[in-house]
């Protein structure tokens, strides 16, 4: 029996973890960034973010002040387990006064700030099963600035891959200088309008250095990825060589009538965490 | 590399160049969405603002903070995406007369032009920098309109060296987010080509 409080205490600490730590793979991809770079602007832009990981990582203090709201991802293995959702409910609502995180949930309508992050359907939380032993929960805390850059189109089929493809470029032409660049794009394709969606912010909590493991998909990132970054936007959107660290696409089969495309913009703070509860331990890292 | 001290003077801000890289000093205050709009109702109901911009600088910014021994302390302090005042800049500007808007990924043409007309300037701070950012406050001398969330309050704030910061919109109506946007208009037409989409 895996306890409410062993998952309440778990969901404290992935929000820790998740928010003054970056995982490897983005930290690689910025200090490669870094090395890339020519012009003064860009450097300075990436030196601040370099020495700002740094900085949060040894104070164990958020990166960025934007903690987000947060969406987890929780998959269910073959155990007993107490009330998911309240703990992971009581974590966040303890995450936020101890780690402590920005309260940024707000009604939608009145704008008012419980102070909690917690609100109607917030945090957002997705259910998988396996046959693992394991509770296995992922947390990404979503920033505002990316997240208003976010895209949703219903294509034509005739539109095809080249709908794509013009699609993604214009959603990273229009994000600019705004989503806090270099980014990550998460694109989802097919399902419907919510399954795309849904599988463009999953995308995000794949490694950048993974590819797709079907070819083609794997084909469609690489291009993507080297062609967005020769818009020059740039560190911040002041001009430069790096604007995209990765493209991740995740995708559903979809109705003979549709040709569904989202993308979910991810700002160069990649945050995410994610541990495994056994019955006798917990285990963190990033499984994705 | 230059050190401005707050309260900055028109003159001040009308011989920044834009590229040039700053810091500042002194009396500054937080102000997104909520205090902009609360700020400028005021105005328009003639009620007395809590703090007096004129000379001073305001900081696109949601914080972190907590109180500790009673006393409130930055834990964080990035800037927020400036574009979302757009709207409400312009006014702001020309009313108020702050003579340095920080924040991050730049301004539109209106707050330009109100930049150029009235004597201010946009300084670019990194965006999710938020730990490097606070390292520049010493101080939070006080809170007004906490009644708008964290997030959303007017804080007031005493900077010491903050930046470092990119005069990324002179007073003389050029835009360094512009300069770069033109540029990325050229290259996606060759992007295009690339993907043959064109």
């Amino acid at each position: 029996m895996i306890t409410e409080e062993t998952i309440k205490t778990t969901v404290v600490e992935l929000l820790k973890r998740a928010v003054t730590k970056l995982p490897p793979d983005i930290e690689d991809a910025l200090n490669t960034a870094y090395q890339k770079e020519t012009s003064e602007v860009a450097k300075m832009q990436l030196k601040a973010i370099l020495d700002n990981i740094n900085m949060a990582q040894e104070t164990v203090t958020p990166m960025c002040q934007d903690t987000g709201i947060h969406i987890f991802y929780v998959t269910l293995g073959k155990v007993k387990t107490g009330n998911v959702e309240k703990a992971i409910r009581d974590g966040v609502r303890e995450a936020t006064e101890t780690v402590p995180l920005r309260p940024n949930a707000v009604h939608p309508l009145t704008r008012k700030n419980p102070g909690t992050n917690l609100g109607e359907n917030m945090p957002s939380i997705n259910y998988g099963l396996s046959d693992a032993d394991y509770v296995e929960i992922s947390v990404m805390p979503k920033g505002a600035g990316s997240e208003n850059m976010s895209k949703l189109a219903m294509l034509n089929p005739a539109q095809g891959i080249k709908g794509i493809k013009q699609f993604v470029l214009a959603a990273l032409q229009n994000a600019g200088s705004k989503p806090c660049p270099p980014v990550i794009l998460g694109v989802g394709i097919g399902g419907s309008a919510d399954i795309s969606m849904k599988l463009a912010k999953k995308a995000l909590l794949r490694p950048v250095t993974k590819r797709h493991s079907d070819q083609k998909i794997a084909e469609l990132e690489e291009e993507l990825l080297e062609a967005l970054n020769e818009t020059g936007i740039g560190p911040m959107g002041m001009g430069g060589k790096t604007t995209v660290l990765g493209v991740t696409i995740e995708y559903a089969a979809c109705h003979t009538a549709s040709h569904p495309v989202a993308v979910n913009i991810q700002c160069w703070a990649a945050r995410r965490a994610s541990a495994r509860i056994y019955e006798d331990k917990v285990e963190y890292g990033w499984f994705t | 590399m230059k050190e401005l001290k707050i309260p900055l003077a028109e003159e001040d801000v009308r011989g920044l160049t834009l590229g040039e890289i700053v810091y500042i000093s002194g009396e500054f205050y937080t102000a997104r969405d909520e205090a902009h709009m609360r700020a400028l109702e005021h105005l328009e109901e003639g009620k007395a603002l809590p703090v007096d911009f004129e000379g001073k600088a305001v900081f696109h910014c949601g914080p972190i903070v907590r109180k500790l021994n009673g006393e409130w302390e930055i834990v964080a302090a990035g800037p927020t995406t400036s574009t979302r005042m757009n709207t409400l800049e312009p006014e702001f500007i020309e009313k108020l007369l702050p003579r340095a808007i920080i924040g991050k990924g730049g301004m539109g043409k209106e707050t330009l032009k109100a930049m150029e007309k009235f004597g201010c300037v946009y300084l670019a701070i990194t965006g999710g920098a938020a730990v490097l950012a606070a390292k520049g406050i010493k101080k939070v001398k006080g809170v007004e309109w906490l009644d708008l969330g964290m997030p959303e309050a007017l804080w007031i704030l005493e900077g010491e060296r903050f930046g470092p910061l990119i005069v990324a919109m002179d007073a003389h109506g050029n835009s360094l987010f512009a300069n770069v946007e033109a540029q990325v208009i050229k290259n996606t037409e060759e992007i295009k080509k690339k993907l043959g989409l064109s």
